[in-house]
């Protein structure tokens, strides 16, 4: 493994940074696609060439961009996402009742063994899939066809399906995190989906441990232990031993459980990362203060990580696609920022350095570990 | 409209002119206007239809694909006249058919 390309999604662009293996010397390109909101960049296990990338703004509405030389050049692709059958209706923040309606797509996974096949996350909330390297995609209707769709409410961000938890070691196994309607869970390949919150309070809700109405903000896993699930909630870092059968809170000594990003070492299962944010009304570190925090016991006890992230003034926000790990040896640490900074940890999370400091604001980090 | 108007405007295909703002000239991978062929008689739909077939990047980008409505912030002009809200099968201006004068497309002041 000789070099990282680190896939950088932001409000008025896409940029890659790419660096060898030792992750000192970084290349920065991009803008690509100025002027749009890119919600995600993502590259193909199978094809690492191959890359996806969500282009959308407010005048223009959805693309889908697929680049097959590495972020070289880009085309785009289909961007039809029209739900199956009569999209029927979910509950407002008002408490009415709207009919479900595109607006964008939030995360793209391409599948592990096959480059053509992606999974595409949407608001308002649905899993979309296409099989034919993004030209078609076609609505895994059962996840908005649960019996509870009905009655799932938008988050702040809106009712978007955001996280996409494929398993590689059984593919037709999946979660899915919906905000603020909770966690399903497939093991049919998407044809049936069953609710997967067992455990969740959010003390927000008339009933704290009702089914649904939780505001899932990111769920990561290990890939050599799928079952072994993190989630960073609205409130509350979480951990599923089950494949999200069931959840438990391993906040432990966290300065806030509140958050978005969470992410996993790429060679200690029990190693896990989380930005802890100081409330839902003020999303900035605690103390202007910038700090990762590191479980190497899978919760419960944290490390604050501070050695070259701002210590001082820092009021910039960690979004819920916004982390990422390598597979380099050490595991390097990617955090981007509301700020415009990306930091890399090149040891694990000891160590941090900018590689860009003024970015549009950064809605996604996703990394790719070279040969 | 006069005789010969009409008589343009009925017969064959027409070469329009369209103006777009630059991010979409960036999607479709052009630069300034574009050309793009309809045939008569040219309305706006018939327009964007061209334009889209032209420039299959374009769609959705300008009509929605859910409903085929303009996207709320995409204004349509044609000879100084604001066809936004015009009913679809309104036929363009003969200064636009006969191509003195583009199609406009232009994106809302919307900040950000």
């Amino acid at each position: 493994m000789s070099a990282v390309r680190v896939l950088v999604g932001t409000r008025k662009g896409a940029f890659i940074l790419t660096a060898e293996g030792r992750r000192e010397s970084w290349d920065v390109a991009g803008p690509l696609f100025g002027g749009w909101e890119i919600y995600h960049v993502n590259g193909s296990p199978a094809d690492p060439d191959r890359l996806y990338a969500s282009q959308s703004n407010g005048w223009f509405g959805q693309v889908i961009q697929r680049s097959d030389d590495g972020g070289a050049s880009w085309e785009p692709v289909g961007n039809d996402f029209a739900y199956e059958g009569e999209p029927g209706t979910h509950l407002y923040y008002d408490g009415s009742s709207r009919p479900w309606k595109f607006t964008r797509v939030w995360n793209l996974a391409p599948a592990a063994d096959d480059p053509d096949t992606v999974y595409a996350g949407v608001q308002d909330a649905a899993l979309f899939r296409t099989t034919d390297g993004g030209h078609t995609w076609h609505e895994l209707a059962g996840v908005r066809g649960h019996d509870s769709a009905a009655r799932w409410a938008p988050g702040a961000g809106g009712l978007c399906l955001h996280t996409i938890l494929t398993n590689p070691q059984d593919p037709a196994r999946m979660l899915v995190a919906i905000s603020s309607a909770g966690v399903l869970s497939t093991t049919d390949a998407g044809a049936s989906w069953a609710l997967a919150t067992k455990g969740l309070r959010s003390d927000f809700l008339p009933e704290p441990e009702a089914e649904i109405g939780h505001c899932v903000h990111k769920l990561a896993s290990h890939p050599s232990r799928p079952d072994v699930v993190f989630m960073q909630k609205h409130w509350d870092v979480m951990r599923s031993d089950d494949g999200g059968g069931s959840w438990r809170e391993i906040s432990g000594n966290l300065p806030s459980d509140f958050g978005f990003a969470v992410d996993v070492h790429a060679h200690e299962p029990d190693t896990v990362y989380v930005v802890p944010i100081t409330s839902d009304e003020l999303h900035y570190p605690p103390d202007g203060r910038l700090r990762v925090y590191r479980s190497r016991a899978g919760g419960d006890d944290w490390e604050p990580l501070t050695e070259g992230l701002p210590q001082t003034d820092c009021y910039v926000n960690v979004l819920r696609d916004a982390m990422a790990v390598d597979r380099m040896d050490p595991c390097g640490v990617y955090v981007g920022t509301t700020g415009g900074q990306v930091y890399v940890s090149p040891d694990a999370g000891d160590h941090w350095t900018p590689i860009v400091r003024d970015l549009p604001a950064v809605l996604s980090v996703e990394v790719q570990t070279l040969p | 409209m006069t005789a010969m108007d009409a008589a343009e405007r009925t017969a064959g295909t027409v070469r329009l002119r369209i103006v777009m703002p630059h991010q979409l000239r960036a999607l479709a991978r052009v630069t300034g206007e574009v050309a793009v062929e309809a045939a008569a008689p040219v309305t706006v739909r018939t327009a964007l239809d061209a334009l889209e077939a032209a420039h299959p990047a374009l769609v959705g980008t300008i009509r929605k694909r859910d409903t085929g409505q303009r996207r709320a912030m995409i204004r349509i002009y044609a000879a100084g006249e604001d066809l936004s809200n015009a009913p679809v099968d309104t036929l363009l201006p003969a200064i636009v058919t006969s191509g003195h004068e583009p199609l406009q497309l232009v994106g809302a002041i919307a900040g950000g």
